[in-house]
């Protein structure tokens, strides 16, 4: 290996190690200010915390499913690994006492029909279509929830110098988290308009949304879901537990993705210094 | 191939009838076993092998993902979801394709700065070169149309941005840009037509691209690997049998490729895409802020250069047609680099000036790609038209007068000179020495 | 000069094991490839179909689909029955039952391809042993082979009011699948 190479490779490193502190820099820019969180599922090594995507589901089955969809996840998926993981007759009954039907047919009159819910099922938002959802939410349009952590991010504006080395840290960080620290941005982001603010008719302010003015009325407040595990009834909790299970909703196979990712890691790195000394002692009589 | 001959001896009697009849074994082993290679290559000369990886990668993720992909404007987003969530190992296909697309164009841009540096476009490697920007060229095209199919937000709206550079062609002779995009469109807008004609394509051209890879190694093999010296093999002890010498260091430098494309698939799989792609594509809002994938920022940093005025020299209604001619030259000027470049030598290590203009390109290049990335307004686009003048500047003005004008430093006599020192003493091995570690 | 021995030794098996690695993960890579082919988890959720015989009567035949493929649900006559259970099963061309709800050596006899209590509804997966055609005999008009029970018209097969194969090519009894009554007239496949 050429001493360009050996250089290169090393000022590489070194700038990985710099750049860890100067994340502290990343706050400067413009827009919405959204501080990132610690995540479960966070990094390259987080996994989901079951117990956290079962209350996020009660957080969701209790306050968001009034409005939003989640019709990219069926009932199966409630039960199955690396999800919330509910019992199976649990989810049954869930799904068969679920509001939203599911329109099936046609009958052997030939009408499209109403049926409960089953395992096989997608989890539907109380609205038919956006036309329906907007006639009922004063022209607003609440979004399908599956996908909403992965559709989202923060968007960062570091000076041109930092840039490089923050996109750096979130490669070896291996950092994914930008729609999750949005979503519980936005869901804490709630407050009274600060003073020479006006808020349109039927909007909220928001120090999370772009424009601070948003159609959604605050979605949270402490106490308004029972958890059965103990867990303090608070907005913070509300927040971040709903956005752990949306999180999951858009990524259902995080847990195993860095599974598998952690052995085929290792193997990479073995095979690569098993390969390289054998290319060693293949070169050794020559001089390169 | 080229005018090496192959010292293939079949081993067995059936080898020796089928070698009567057809020689790829003899072809193979002169071109890929004994053939001679130049013993000083670094590890930038392993991409050209890890950039046949990653096409063969592509082309079988590719293959898979077509027997879950529906190529509609309804159904395209939905399948996508449905092979991330429930096709068995879905999410690591399609994440390897993803990625994959992004570590092409990785690779390739590495394989591309290495040519500049080391020369490798000079005489006789023209034609091999001029193939490269071909493959380059064709490369875009596939990503381009590959972009499309997921049909989220990004996707829809930057395909729309990209076939609307044809209109530019309104400037010359109105109506004939227009009726060009309606013609890739297959409508008045970007629509399922559109996206079911770019699957199709999109499927074709990695063959057509796999073709012009065949020839570009075949070149390759007619003028042999250049190497860091730019010096030609001269003697038997300047080069080595590819194997087990090149394709040891070859298959060290893919791993460790490998490395880096393994972390992106299992722990970055979103990082190099666009979370506006995670919203289905609709035709009745455009996204705040759109940008291509990384790969085509600086690029699209040129075409964004040509606002009203350039450096303060207004354009007036050329801006646009200026700004998709440039973006477009930005490639094609690639093409005539063998001839832009007046120097005598081939490595750029002996080039005391041009080598802090070529770093001076290549960080050019990481600006505008920088700069592509940012939102076409105030300084952002001044820094863009200057560094597109530079740009350009480099291959018009750069490599004909600094090669006219510097003089190289004293160039070893032959790649074993450089590598063995003045003495040429040492154990220098033969072209086609045995295998000395086996 | 036994280090230089060693050396030799050492080499090769760095180089020999760095050869095996790649060998072994380029092999695991395949798995994935093969995998993704099977039924994906969506395909699999939907194994179970219900439904409601009450409206076929007696002599009526209705065809269902469950995984994708055609389910035979003939309410049989009395006379049907009859015949079904006068063959000598040991004389069959297939003697085994054929039931997935049964242990897979039971014979052929009428009882074991149909439930207890229920014996006048034979339930089927309607597709010819043969080659995968699916034969006649479900509407009123068509020709019912010479048993009275289903022809497949692609390559001749002769099926009894039992759906077990009598004449032509295909090997086996039409299959039953899985399933319960889970109330008096209602079913459950899979």
């Amino acid at each position: 290996m050429s001493k360009l190479m050996n250089r290169a490779v090393a000022s590489f490193w070194l700038g990985a190690v710099a750049l860890v502190p100067m994340q502290a820099l990343a706050a400067e820019g413009h827009g919405p200010e959204i501080e990132r969180q610690r995540w479960s599922f966070g990094g390259f090594r987080g996994q989901f915390d079951t117990a956290q995507l079962q209350r996020g589901f009660q957080v969701y089955e209790k306050v968001c499913s009034n409005c939003h969809g989640l019709s990219r996840i069926y009932f199966r998926n409630l039960v199955q690994g690396g999800g919330p993981q509910f019992p199976e007759a649990s989810v049954k009954a869930l799904a068969a006492s679920w509001p939203n039907k599911i329109t099936d047919g046609p009958n052997d009159e030939g009408n499209m029909f109403e049926r409960p819910a089953g395992l096989p099922d997608p989890i539907l938002g109380p609205y038919k279509n956006e036309k329906q959802a907007r006639a009922n939410q004063n022209g607003a349009y609440p979004p399908d929830l599956s996908l909403i952590v992965k559709a989202r991010t923060v968007e960062r504006n570091p000076s041109w110098w930092t840039h490089p080395f923050l996109m750096l840290g979130d490669i070896f960080s291996s950092y994914q988290e930008g729609g999750a620290d949005y979503l519980y941005g936005l869901l804490t982001g709630y407050s009274d308009p600060p003073e020479g603010v006006t808020v349109a008719d039927g909007m909220s302010y928001n120090k999370a949304f772009a424009g601070h003015q948003l159609a959604m009325p605050q979605p949270l407040q402490d106490d308004s879901v029972e958890y059965q595990d103990g867990t303090p009834k608070t907005l913070d909790n509300y927040a971040r537990d709903v956005t752990a299970f949306l999180a999951w909703a858009a990524d259902p196979s995080l847990d195993q993705r860095k599974r598998i990712g952690w052995q085929v890691m290792l193997y990479l790195l073995v095979t690569t210094v098993l390969l390289y000394l054998g290319k060693k002692r293949v070169w050794s009589s020559i001089k390169h | 191939m080229g005018g090496h001959t192959s010292t293939y001896v079949p081993t067995s009697r059936w080898g020796k009838w089928f070698d009567e009849r057809l020689p790829i074994a003899r072809m193979m082993h002169g071109q890929f076993v004994d053939f001679p290679t130049p013993r000083n290559l670094n590890y930038l000369w392993t991409f050209g092998g890890i950039l046949t990886f990653c096409l063969v990668a592509q082309i079988i993720t590719g293959v898979v993902l077509a027997m879950h992909y529906q190529p509609s404007a309804s159904g395209a987003f939905n399948s996508i979801e449905h092979i991330r969530r429930d096709v068995n190992f879905g999410w690591l296909i399609r994440n390897m394709h993803a990625v994959g697309a992004s570590m092409f164009f990785v690779a390739c841009y590495v394989h591309i700065f290495r040519g500049l540096y080391y020369g490798s476009y000079k005489a006789p490697r023209e034609v091999l070169w001029i193939l490269g920007v071909i493959i380059l060229l064709v490369m875009m095209a596939t990503a381009c149309m590959g972009y499309t199919l997921p049909w989220g937000q990004m996707t829809f709206w930057c395909v729309t941005v990209i076939t609307n550079l044809c209109s530019a062609l309104d400037t010359i002779w109105q109506g004939l840009g227009t009726a060009i995009v309606e013609w890739l469109w297959g409508g008045y807008a970007v629509s399922g037509v559109t996206l079911n004609r770019f699957f199709s394509l999109h499927y074709l051209l990695p063959f057509v691209l796999c073709g012009v890879v065949a020839l570009h190694i075949w070149a390759l093999h007619v003028a042999g690997q250049n190497n860091p010296t730019g010096l030609d093999i001269k003697q038997p002890s300047d080069s080595v049998p590819m194997h087990p010498y090149a394709t040891s260091k070859d298959i060290v430098g893919l791993f460790a490729f490998l490395l880096l494309f393994a972390w992106f698939v299992f722990f970055l799989p979103d990082y190099l895409g666009h979370a506006d792609n995670y919203n289905e594509a609709n035709p009745l809002v455009t996204p705040p802020h759109i940008v291509p994938e990384w790969y085509f920022l600086p690029f699209y940093a040129i075409l964004r250069a040509f606002t009203g005025s350039f450096l303060g020299i207004p354009l007036g209604s050329l801006a646009k047609l200026m700004g998709v001619l440039a973006m477009f030259g930005a490639i094609l000027i690639l093409a005539f680099v063998p001839w832009l470049d007046t120097s005598r030598v081939r490595s750029t290590k002996y080039r005391p000036i041009y080598k802090w203009f070529f770093w001076l390109f290549a960080f050019t290049c990481l600006a505008l790609g920088y700069l592509g990335s940012k939102p076409a307004e105030g300084v952002y686009v001044t820094w863009a038209q200057i560094f597109t003048t530079y740009y350009f500047l480099h291959f018009l003005v750069v490599m004909p007068v600094v090669g006219l004008i510097e003089t190289p430093t004293k160039l070893p006599r032959s790649i074993s000179e450089a590598v063995l020192g003045k003495s040429k003493g040492g154990t220098a091995p033969s072209g086609a020495a045995p295998a000395a570690a086996e | 000069m036994t280090t230089e021995v060693d050396d030799t030794n050492r080499r090769d098996f760095i180089i020999l094991a760095g050869n095996a690695f790649v060998a072994v993960g380029a092999a695991s890579l395949i798995w994935p490839f093969i995998q993704q082919m099977n039924p994906d988890a969506s395909t699999k959720a939907l194994s179970t179909v219900e439904l409601d015989l009450a409206p076929v009567k007696e002599g009526q035949a209705i065809t269902a689909m469950w995984r994708g493929k055609p389910i035979f649900i003939r309410n049989r006559t009395k006379e049907e029955v009859d015949a079904a259970n006068k063959v000598d099963v040991s004389n069959l061309p297939d003697p085994l039952a054929r039931n997935d709800g049964l242990p897979a050596n039971d014979p052929a006899t009428d009882a074991n391809r149909t439930k207890a209590g229920k014996e006048n509804f034979l339930i089927m997966i309607g597709i010819c042993t043969h080659l995968g055609c699916i034969p006649k005999g479900q509407a009123m008009g068509d020709s019912k082979g010479d048993f009275g029970g289903w022809f497949c018209p692609c390559h001749g097969s002769h099926y009894d009011t039992a759906g077990r194969i009598r004449k032509g090519p295909a090997p086996r009894n039409l299959e039953v699948p899985p399933y319960q009554f889970i109330s008096d007239t209602k079913i459950k496949i899979g």
